[in-house]
This record gives structure tokens, sequence and C-alpha cells, in this order.
């Protein structure tokens, strides 16, 4: 027999939480949070993605901002992110947990897999759904091919493959993705993945 | 016609020409800066000056501004093209002039890894500065460095890696080394987005080099404190 006790779901706290994120997950974290009124989102700019040595101060003040508005509970929705461990000192300095993983593909990509996959897989771009939609401002722009293409084969000559990691179903993020394989001259792939490790990261700290 | 605003290089002095070389670099114009190796060739500079002085001079300002964040990664990337095409002229008369060689490094970017826009800015000035170069690309594993170690005798290894999850693999290839009882024979550079001096030094490293500039003369100066060393031993 099981008591009442046993039936019940697992509580639920609702301790007020803010999720400091990458501005390339604020769709994802958003609709993963819909129904938790208690958790609430700040993202900082996604363009840090590009100077990833600005992301510990960005995420430190931020942190700090979250504990000075009277929110102790606080998670930090970004991988390393190429910071080198500087922002899991940041996050060891303030007692913050971050979602693990290098990389926001590698956590999309569930990161146990990603360390797994074949070593083909080190000559491919990876798009996610963000930078599907925002391959323009995010690296076209940004690394000049704009207005110089002909420097595209010194930043992507070495990869073979551009896969697209799925994080939600939508004809036009295919093409835009498919657009940008042919751009760069890569071999297209579409893999669905998913939110990954995010979702159950986030889910965790309901 | 050309028009009024045009400069002709083949009009300009020596010094005239060697400073819109610079300028030409820092723009990133590779025609001009061919049009202008061949016009000093012409002149009969030596292939060496001509290197050091409109080339490597004129890349010198170039990797300050980028270090300086004046110049970006692209702007970088077009002056690089345009001294690689100067080089292209001058590398086989370097050879049959007898320029001074200053040692060799053994470059590449280590296993799982396959970025080498860094390593190949390195590899190039490495080059401008005297150094032979044996450029052994992307995604090398222990046995690629130790073959060309053994093929090449280098006094530098240089590793470079821009993933955080390909970096650690540094330490594989010193530690091997050390296994092996040639790693005191190596000045060993490492360099890459992600690292930092304290990551060179707990690998055992012999420096990390952030830039290009500061990779030349951190192997000029290792380079001169060995020989200095040998020829007091």
């Amino acid at each position: 027999m099981t008591t009442n006790m046993e039936q019940r779901p697992p509580e639920q706290s609702t301790e007020k939480l803010r999720i400091i994120a990458c501005g390339a997950l604020a769709r994802e974290v958003l609709s993963l949070i819909e129904n938790l009124p208690h958790i609430e989102l700040t993202c900082l700019p996604a363009i840090l993605h590009n100077s990833p040595e600005k992301i510990p101060d960005a995420v430190d003040k931020a942190i700090i901002k979250a504990r000075h508005d009277g929110i102790e509970r606080v998670y930090v929705a970004y991988a390393d992110c190429g910071t080198s461990g500087t922002l899991d000192k940041v996050c060891e300095e303030h007692g913050v947990e971050r979602i693990a993983g290098p990389h926001c593909f590698s956590f999309y990509f569930g990161n146990d897999d990603f360390i797994a996959r074949d070593e083909d897989d080190i000559y491919t771009f990876f798009l996610t759904d963000f930078l599907a939609r925002q391959f323009r401002a995010f690296v076209i722009e940004p690394l000049g091919l704009d207005k110089h293409p002909e420097l595209r084969d010194m930043y992507f000559g070495s990869y073979k493959k551009l896969v697209y990691l799925v994080q939600n179903e939508d004809p036009a993020l295919d093409q835009m993705a498919e657009e940008a394989a042919r751009f760069l001259d890569l071999e297209y792939e579409r893999r669905v993945t998913g939110y990954g490790d995010l979702s159950s990261a986030i889910k965790g700290l309901a | 016609m050309a028009d009024e605003e045009d400069i002709v290089l083949s009009e300009l002095s020596d010094d005239e020409l060697v400073l819109q070389m610079h300028d030409d670099l820092y723009d990133g114009l590779k025609e001009e800066i061919e049009e202008g190796t061949e016009i000093l060739l012409a002149r009969g500079w030596v292939p060496y000056k001509v290197l050091t002085e409109a080339l490597v001079e004129g890349m010198r300002v170039v990797g300050e501004d980028f270090r300086d964040g004046i110049l970006f990664v692209p702007e970088v990337l077009l002056s690089a093209n345009a001294m690689k095409a100067g080089m292209f002229i001058l590398r086989p008369l370097l050879a049959a002039t007898g320029a001074p060689k200053q040692g060799t490094m053994v470059i590449g970017t280590v296993k799982g890894d396959i970025h080498d826009i860094g390593k190949n800015l390195v590899g190039m000035m490495m080059e401008g500065a005297g150094f032979e170069v044996i450029d052994l690309g992307i995604n090398n594993p222990v046995e690629d460095y130790l073959a060309a170690i053994e093929e090449h005798k280098p006094e530098i290894l240089g590793m470079s890696a821009l993933l955080t999850t390909t970096m650690p693999y540094m330490k594989v290839v010193i530690d091997t080394l050390k296994e092996k009882g040639i790693r005191d024979d190596l000045i060993v550079l490492v360099g890459g987005a992600p690292l930092n001096e304290e990551f060179g030094s707990a690998i055992g490293a012999d420096a990390y080099c952030r830039d290009a500039a500061v990779a030349v003369e951190t192997a000029r100066e290792l380079v001169n404190r060995k020989h200095n060393q040998m020829a007091t031993a």
C-alpha cells in the first residue's frame, strides 16, 4: 500500500530563481520556463559569443545585479563557450551552477554524445536554430565575409560539412541553414536534437 | 589614364615606396604589394631587405593595431594575404641569396582541432623573421610532431589550439617529449584563443604567445638565450 505522501508529485521550489543566459538561448529557455512563474530570465547579448573573453565579466556583473535585486538563486545558462574555465571560476565565487558542456551545440547534441561523436565530426561546423536565423549577423558580417568573400576559405577551408542541429522544426530555418552551407561551400546535414541537455538542466531547476 | 589621386608606385623614391607598402599592407592590397616587391627587387634591393623593411615592418604595425583593438581579424587576414603574395615572390630568392637563418620551427594545430588562422599567421611572421617553418597543418597527433622533430631537428616546436576541448592535448605532446628525453632539446611555444600564460606554464611549455608578433619576439629571445647557454657551457 502506498501512502498519500508517496503519491504526491515531487515538491517544486517556489523560491525565486533567475537564469542568466546567453541571448542565443533566449527562445529555448523562455519556452522551458513558460509554466514556472518563479523562474525569470535575464539574457546577455548573444554577440558575446564572438568575444568569449568578455563573457565571465558580463556574467559576474549579472550575478551581482541579481543578488542586489534580492534574488539568491541564480543559474547560468552558458556552456564554457571558449572561456577556458574562467566562467566556472566566476560561478564558483558566487556559488552558482551553470549548464554543463563546452559549447551550446554540445548540450543540444547531448554532452555525452558530443564527446563520443565520430572523429570526422571535427571537420563539422555546427549551426543551431539561433545561428541559422542569425547567420548573417553572427557569422558573415563579423568575419567580414560580406565585404571580402575571398576570405571564406581562410576561415572555413578546413571544414567539410555544416550540420544544422534542429531545436524546433521550422522549414524557414531549414532553408536558412541550407543557404549557410551553400555560402560556405560545405556539405549540408540536418540532425534533429530538440533541446538536448538544456531541457533536463532547466527542468531540474523547477 | 590614371586618376590624379592615384599613386604610381614606380615613381616613388625607395623610402616613399617602402612607406607606401606599409600602408598597402595595412589596407590588405595584395596586387600593390606584389608590384612594390617587384619594383624594389628591380632596383637592386636584396630580397632579405625587401622582406624585413617593406613586408615584416608593415605587418608589425598591423599586429600592434590588432593587439590594441584597432584592427580586427578580417583586416589582419587581408594584410596577411597581401604579405603572403609578397613572400611568394621573395621565398625562392631568399634561399638563393643566402638570407640569414634564425632557426627552424615545426608548427601545427593539435589533434582534434582544425583551426589554423592563428597558426598560419604565426608561421608567416616567423618565416618573415628568418625562421625556416615546417607547417604540419591541422589535427596533428603526437606522432606527427615526433616525426617532424626527428626529420627537421627544429629549435622550436609550436602548437596551436582554438578549442578548450583540444588544448589539453598540448600536454600529451609535451609529456611524450619528456618520455622520449627530448623535451629540453626544444623550445616549446603554445598559442590559441582559449589559452593563457597560466595554462602554458601548467602544461610545461616554455612560453604562451598571445599573438604572432609575441611569438616572433619570444622565439628570437629564447633561441638567443639557448645559443648563449650553449656557448658558455
